[in-house]
Parts: structure tokens; C-alpha cells; sequence
């Protein structure tokens, strides 16, 4: 009987998923990083950070999420990061859901789905928080402060 | 014969498979399935007496008003509610608690008044305080959970003051199954000058209650915890301590008179019901109040107690498993949370359903008391009267697997 429920369960989110939750490749920080955002899953909770660091030509240089988050979630992340990285930042904020679902090989449910939305939340967020800066400097008035407000706190 | 094993044939949705396995349904705080006496008592009542409330003079609006009026009676005495008045008709535990803000609260707290909650309540009995407090500049204090998932009694010395207006708390925590002793508490705080409000969804379905015996001044519940419609909850208020409130919500109904500039009240309870109440929702209440009479308030709870314990022993034999919440099953219902250390709650919840498993994973809108525990989310275990051994015995199966297939992610660094 154990065997049997280990086989079912081992189905449960196809191969790609449970692989890049085991052994994710691309958790970690960015030491020096250049944008940094972090958000939650209202739903479940789940937490994920990105950390950014661009290329003198406006690459992604390195990106590295960590995080309190699901298989699906943590996946997702490791997947995206893959995706973005190496390549320019204004495609890497582009890409959607849907090729996300995609690069993971497994159905993914519809309650499931905010799951991958969180990571492509999250690194949109660090690639605006880097815009501003580069707005910021354009202007003169220097850098926002490097850390953005942690989600949940003020505005309500 | 086991209570599980004589009840189960009521509910026609046990019978179904999930993904070709036994349906082994485990997420009754969140809904509970419905017995056939429910089902029935909606369907004859759209399929024979179907009509609007305290309105229409005919044979149907008779009747309808009838059985109406008779669910608020059957929700009187399974509360041991001293009167009829004092049972107002709702959409669920959540609005009862908003009802008793905008209706007492408003009225009776003023700037530097404090409210004391607990920091194992749902965020249906935290947010409408904290919205309460940033409009009229009042203070929130919390009775702390210890160590062992019980609330910190000892601390009500501290945390009871002379500007205590209120003690809000949960009479069985959502997460945790924690029974609080809401008896003590309510003598401790009506001593200080608080009135007291207990947030009963989750011990209506699991316990006897007794308002009267309790003392408490509000106690809401939820109809579809207890086996009743989505819809339908009730708050109870003390008729010394409704008698002199407005309504909240205005329409019809809830008036005596009305002219163009002003108005008088109807009596209670219907005060406090603007517009066509959901009839249907609160007959299927009744009927759902009357099943769990039948069996007998008494054996469900030690049905409860005995599914409790053998549940903490059959959940201590899966290694690893992290389980929260008192260990004496005096204190604790039918609702048990859990973790695979290193796995997330929702992949957990995701294995058991491929085996038929339904439970819930997440943080349970308790979001201060899974900061507590030191976790995201848990997954969470609940029973009804249908529950049996063999469904705790699929549970611990199942989970055996999710641990063998997911448990051997490593931990991530974390972003907290």
C-alpha cells in the first residue's frame, strides 16, 4: 500500500517541479545586488525575495530568489530565473504566466496558479524598483533607499 | 457501532471518489458536508413552501414565516438561549461579529477604550476590531498563546483594565483545536466591566453550548459549519444588551414606522434582519441543529474527543511530522494542524488529495498565530461526526507518502 500511494503521489506534479524543488539552482542572494523585491501570496502566506544584479549593457546578470514557498512556487522561481537570465531586462518583464505553466511540464490547477504568478510578481517589482533608481540618477536626486518597504506594512 | 460508522450513509457526497479513491473528506472547519435531513428540508421547502417572510398573508407566506420562525427556535435551544429575541439571523460568523461593531461597539467604546482579543483569533474577529480602533482611537491588547497552544489565562491580571470594554475571543481555535475556557474568562471580564463576545464557528459543530451557562454577552456562529446551508449564521446577544441598539444595516423589515424623515424600530430580532433574510439558509440550519440533536450534542463531543486522540497518536507515528496544539484532549477539538518540516503546507495538501485526502493548507486567516508558531502555514486535519478511525488511518497513510516524495527537499534559505 505504501508503495502504491508513493508511485501516486510521485505523479503529482510531474518531474520538472519536484526536481527543481529538491535541488533549485537559482536560490540564493546576489551579494552587491542592484534591486531587491519581495512579496506574498495573500492566499497561502508564501513569501519569495528576488535579488538582481544587471550587466554593464542592461542584462540580467544574475538573478537569485529565496523564500518560504511551495514546490510549485519554488520551481516556478528557480525556472524564471533560468529564463531571465543572461538576457535584457526589459524582456524579462515580459514574460507571462502562461509560458511560465508551460516551462513547468505539469497542468497546474486553477487554485494553484497564483503560485507561479508570485515569482513573476516579484522579479517585475525588483525591475521596477531598478528603474527608478535609473530614473532617480537621470534626475540627479540620487538613490532611493536600497530596501523597499516590506509587503503588508503601510498603505494598508 | 462507532458514530461514524452509523452516520456516514447521510451524507450522499461520501459516497463519491476522488481521483478513483474513497473521498476521506478532512476540511470540515472549513465546510462541513451535509446529512440528508438538510438536503431534504431545503427541497421540500422550495418544492412546497416557498414564499417571502412576514409579508404575504397567503397559505405559502404562512408558512414559510412558520418554518422561519421555528429554525430561530431550534437555534435557541441548541445556544440555551433564555429567549427567542435574543437569535438574530446572518450570513455567517463573520457578520455577526460586524454586526455586534457597528451596533454595540460603536455606540458604547469611546478614545482610549480597549478591546482585548487573542492572538489565536481568525482574521474575522481581528479585522473588524482593528478597523474599529484606527476610527475611534482604540487600543488593542492580546491574551498570548503559550507554549503548549492554550491562551495565557494568567495573564487576564494584566491585560484586564479599567478601560477593558470588551473581551473578543474564540471559543475553539480554527487552527490549534484549542478548547478555551471561555466560562472563567467571561466571570474574570463581566468582573472587570467588559462585556464578552465568543466567536463559536468552530465549536458549534464539535461541542455543547450554552450561552446562559456561559454568560456571554455575543456568540456567533456559522451554518455551514454545523452541517447547515452556506449562508446562514447567528448571533446571539444578551436581550439586556440588544434591547437598546439600532440596526446597523437599514431596509425594511428592521422598522416600526416610517415616515419621510424619520423612523422607529422593530422589536428584536428582526431589528437587526433588514431585507428578505435567507430563509431557505436558516430552515436548512434547523434542520442541520436537529440532526446533531438527535445524535446528541454529548456523544458528538466525546466522538470528537475519541477521533482527537487516536488522531494525536496515529499523526505522532509519521516521522517527522511536526504536530501543534495542546496534547490533553479536555482542551482540544476536532481540528488538528500539522507539518512535513521542509515541506510547504499546500504540497502537502496537493499529496493527500491525489490519495482522496481533503484538508486544508495555509495560514487559516490566522496569520498572527502562524507568526507564533514560527511558520508560513500549516495543514490542517478537521473532523465532523462522519469521521471515523479509517479516515485517520488514509491520513496517516497518505501523509507517509507525501513524506517519502517531498520530504526530501532541502531548506531553502528563507526570506524572513
Amino acid at each position: 500500500m505504501r508503495h502504491a500511494s508513493v508511485a501516486r503521489v510521485s505523479g503529482l506534479y510531474g518531474g520538472l517541479i519536484l526536481e527543481r524543488f529538491r535541488q533549485p539552482r537559482h536560490f540564493g542572494e546576489v551579494p552587491g545586488a542592484d534591486a531587491a523585491h519581495e512579496d506574498v501570496n495573500p492566499l497561502c502566506g508564501d513569501r519569495l525575495r528576488v535579488e538582481v544584479r544587471f550587466g554593464p549593457g542592461g542584462d540580467l546578470q544574475q538573478v537569485r530568489f529565496q523564500g518560504d514557498a511551495c514546490a510549485i512556487a519554488t520551481a516556478a522561481a528557480d525556472l524564471l530565473a533560468e529564463m531571465v537570465e543572461g538576457g535584457p531586462a526589459a524582456q524579462a518583464a515580459q514574460v507571462e504566466r502562461e509560458a511560465l505553466v508551460r516551462a513547468l511540464g505539469a497542468p497546474i490547477r486553477t487554485s494553484r496558479l497564483s503560485c507561479v504568478t508570485l515569482p513573476l510578481a516579484v522579479l517585475r517589482g525588483a525591475l521596477g524598483v531598478a528603474a527608478e533608481r535609473v530614473a532617480a540618477v537621470r534626475r540627479g536626486s540620487g538613490y532611493p533607499a536600497a530596501t523597499p518597504p516590506a509587503p503588508g506594512e503601510g498603505g494598508g | 457501532m462507532s458514530l461514524a460508522e452509523r452516520v456516514r450513509a447521510d451524507f450522499p457526497i461520501l459516497s463519491r471518489a476522488v481521483g478513483g479513491r474513497r473521498l476521506v473528506y478532512l476540511d470540515s472547519a472549513a465546510t462541513a458536508q451535509k446529512p440528508r435531513p438538510v438536503l431534504e428540508a431545503l427541497r421540500t421547502f422550495y418544492e412546497r413552501s416557498n414564499a417571502n417572510v412576514h409579508r404575504s398573508i397567503h397559505t405559502l407566506g404562512e408558512e414559510a414565516t412558520e418554518l422561519y420562525e421555528r429554525a430561530r427556535d431550534r437555534v435557541r435551544a441548541f445556544l440555551g438561549a433564555r429567549h427567542r429575541e435574543e437569535i438574530v439571523f446572518t450570513r455567517g460568523t463573520t457578520e455577526a461579529i460586524n454586526l455586534v461593531v457597528h451596533t454595540w461597539a460603536r455606540r458604547a467604546l469611546a478614545e482610549g477604550d480597549e478591546i482585548l482579543l487573542t492572538e489565536m483569533e481568525h482574521h474575522s474577529n481581528l479585522v473588524p476590531w482593528i478597523l474599529l480602533a484606527r476610527e475611534r482611537r482604540l487600543r488593542l491588547r492580546h491574551v498570548p498563546v503559550t507554549e503548549d497552544g492554550t491562551l495565557d489565562v494568567a495573564a487576564l491580571d494584566r491585560l484586564l483594565t479599567r478601560r477593558t470594554r470588551l473581551v473578543a475571543l474564540t471559543h475553539v481555535s480554527n487552527v490549534l483545536g484549542t478548547i478555551n475556557p471561555v466560562a472563567e474568562i467571561v466571570e474574570r471580564a463581566q468582573a472587570a466591566g467588559a462585556r464578552v463576545l465568543v466567536d463559536g464557528a468552530q465549536a458549534a459543530p464539535h461541542l455543547p453550548v450554552d450561552v446562559a451557562a456561559l454568560g456571554v454577552d455575543f456568540y456567533a456562529f456559522s451554518g455551514h459549519k454545523v452541517g447547515g446551508p452556506t449562508g446562514i449564521g447567528v448571533l446571539y446577544g444578551r436581550r439586556e444588551v440588544l434591547e437598546p441598539l439600532e440596526p446597523f444595516f437599514g431596509g425594511s423589515e428592521i422598522i416600526r414606522e416610517v415616515w419621510l424623515d424619520r423612523v422607529t424600530w422593530n422589536d428584536l430580532p428582526w431589528r437587526f434582519e433588514p431585507g428578505t433574510p435567507p430563509i431557505a439558509g436558516a430552515i436548512g440550519l434547523g434542520a442541520a441543529l436537529d440532526y446533531l440533536g438527535g445524535l446528541g450534542l454529548d456523544t458528538v463531543r466525546r466522538h470528537d474527543a475519541e477521533l482527537v486522540a487516536e488522531a494525536l497518536v496515529r499523526l505522532g507515528e509519521v516521522e517527522d511530522l511536526e504536530v501543534y496544539g495542546p496534547r490533553d484532549v479536555a482542551v482540544r477539538a476536532g481540528v488538528i494542524s500539522f507539518n512535513l518540516p521542509g515541506v510547504h503546507a499546500h504540497d502537502v495538501a496537493a499529496a493527500l488529495d491525489v490519495e482522496g485526502v481533503a484538508v486544508r493548507a495555509g495560514h487559516h486567516c490566522a496569520q498572527p498565530l502562524m507568526r507564533r508558531l514560527g511558520v508560513a502555514g500549516t495543514a490542517r486535519a478537521s473532523f465532523f461526526v462522519h469521521t471515523g478511525p479509517d479516515d485517520l488511518a488514509a491520513l496517516a497513510a497518505a501523509l507517509r507518502g507525501a513524506r517519502e516524495v517531498l520530504g526530501t527537499g532541502r531548506l531553502r534559505p528563507s526570506a524572513r
